[in-house]
């Protein structure tokens, strides 16, 4: 399971949690979101998010 | 043909360039900016000393790399003398630039309080990187920041401050943390928060001038105006935003608080459009990045030729104080009604509800940020 950072926001996606919320299952892979998908808080695209080390 | 122009290489200036170029390749794109060039997100400005990161780690790519992905051209270091919206023309220093369209993406201005005394030139503002680089550079080595502002800036750059290690002292005149976007108890709730940081407050008087201090004129004295002088290594001023509407007012585009566009970001010339900061859409003035984004998909739409107006779902705003999350969306000015609010401890769940009863804003603190998305589909668009 990985985290995903938005670069321009900061928002984090964690695979492990997904977004119920928004119909994203938890343990959903950053691959299998839909590519239309954007970032909650501020609105940028899948392009804009890089993974996060832990 | 002449190039489409784009004034401004913020968040608003690129992100249409990167829009614009999913549908169209080859039409010619020229972004004029004033600043570096280098693409950065502002937000990620007041979140620097929590990730660690220098102005140079917080550019994201150079001009030069911005230029060859996108195919665009980028002018950096241009200062915009006028514009002619007749002859579709730029006005620049030395020279001019005709455009097909022009898209301004000028950003805002950082308002100064009107300060006495002899360091006042010291004071810093951030407002785009190159300040930013600035400031942390004038930090190295220092340990207080004295913080004029309890806005959303105010209390982002406290928060990053104090995780840097900083001592901040922040003045607010009205009384509380974000008193134009927070209720009372929600304002309490962040004051709380960063007050366990360590960040201490000083509610209600204005600051009135900055000096040199006496003995040691390596520190600056900033004079409150019920007397308190508070001393510190590094001024940062955070008082508010104003949209940069100069240029486009002199070129006789209407304007209020902001460059007015209709529901399609056109300015009230031909082939003018505005977006971001500097535009007023519909009379929204809102300098945050959801809008911004969504303008620069449906500007990006219309100037490849489908005329596309921009709709403004339910815009929260997240405010990055980890020491107390916030999530606000902004009840609409002069709306009448009534907010109802739970508490417990730094969790504050706050909604305002008009005379019909209906939602209209909130306000969430702690852990009752996690409700957002839940509130957000009761909301209505503020521009469908």
């Amino acid at each position: 399971m990985k985290k995903w950072e938005c670069v321009v926001c900061g928002f984090i996606y964690d695979e492990e949690e997904g977004l119920p919320e928004e119909g994203i299952e938890p343990g959903t892979k950053w691959d299998d979101i839909p590519d239309d998908w954007v970032c909650p808080d501020c609105g940028v695209g899948k392009e804009d998010f890089e993974m996060v080390e832990l | 043909m002449n190039p489409i122009v784009i004034i401004g290489s913020g968040l608003a200036g690129f992100n249409t360039v990167k829009e614009f170029r999913k549908l169209d390749k080859e039409t010619p794109l020229v972004v004029l900016t004033a600043d570096d060039g280098r693409n950065y997100s502002k937000p990620m400005l007041s979140t620097g000393f929590t990730k660690e990161k220098t102005a140079d780690e917080l550019a994201m790519a150079s001009p030069e790399q911005v230029a060859e992905q996108f195919n665009v051209t980028v002018r950096t270091g241009i200062h915009v003398a006028g514009i002619d919206t007749e002859k579709q023309r730029v006005l620049l220093p030395d020279d001019h630039l005709d455009y097909s369209s022009l898209v301004l993406a000028l950003g805002a201005d950082t308002w100064t309080p009107p300060l006495e005394g002899d360091a006042v030139g010291e004071v810093f503002s951030v407002n785009d990187l190159m300040d930013y680089g600035r400031f942390r550079q004038a930090l190295d080595g220092k340990r207080e920041v004295t913080i004029l502002g309890g806005g959303l800036i105010g209390c982002e750059f406290a928060n990053d401050l104090s995780n840097g290690g900083f001592q901040v002292s922040l003045v607010e005149p009205m009384g509380r943390c974000l008193p134009m976007l927070l209720p009372q108890p929600a304002s309490a709730a962040v004051g709380r928060g960063l007050e366990d940081l360590g960040v201490r407050f000083h509610f209600g008087p204005l600051a009135k001038a900055v000096h040199y201090g006496k003995d040691n004129p390596e520190k600056l004295v900033t004079e409150l105006s019920d007397g308190t002088h508070l001393e510190s290594d590094v001024v940062l001023a955070a008082i508010g935003l104003r949209p940069r509407i100069g240029i486009a007012k002199d070129a006789g585009l209407r304007t209020n608080r902001g460059i007015l566009t209709d529901q399609s970001l056109r300015a009230s010339a031909d082939n003018v459009y505005a977006l971001g900061d500097c535009a007023e859409v519909e009379g929204h003035v809102l300098p945050y990045v959801l809008p911004l984004m969504a303008s620069a998909r449906a500007l990006a739409k219309t100037l490849a030729g489908e005329p596309t107006p921009v709709s403004y779902g339910v815009m929260p705003v997240t405010i990055k104080t980890p020491a107390c999350p916030v999530v606000v969306c902004p009840v609409p000015e002069e709306l009448e009604g009534d907010w109802e609010t739970e508490e417990d401890g730094n969790t504050v769940k706050a909604l305002f509800r008009d005379r019909d009863g209906s939602l209209r804003g909130y306000a969430l603190t702690g852990d009752a940020v996690k409700e957002k998305m839940k509130l957000n589909k009761e909301l209505p668009a503020l521009m469908p």
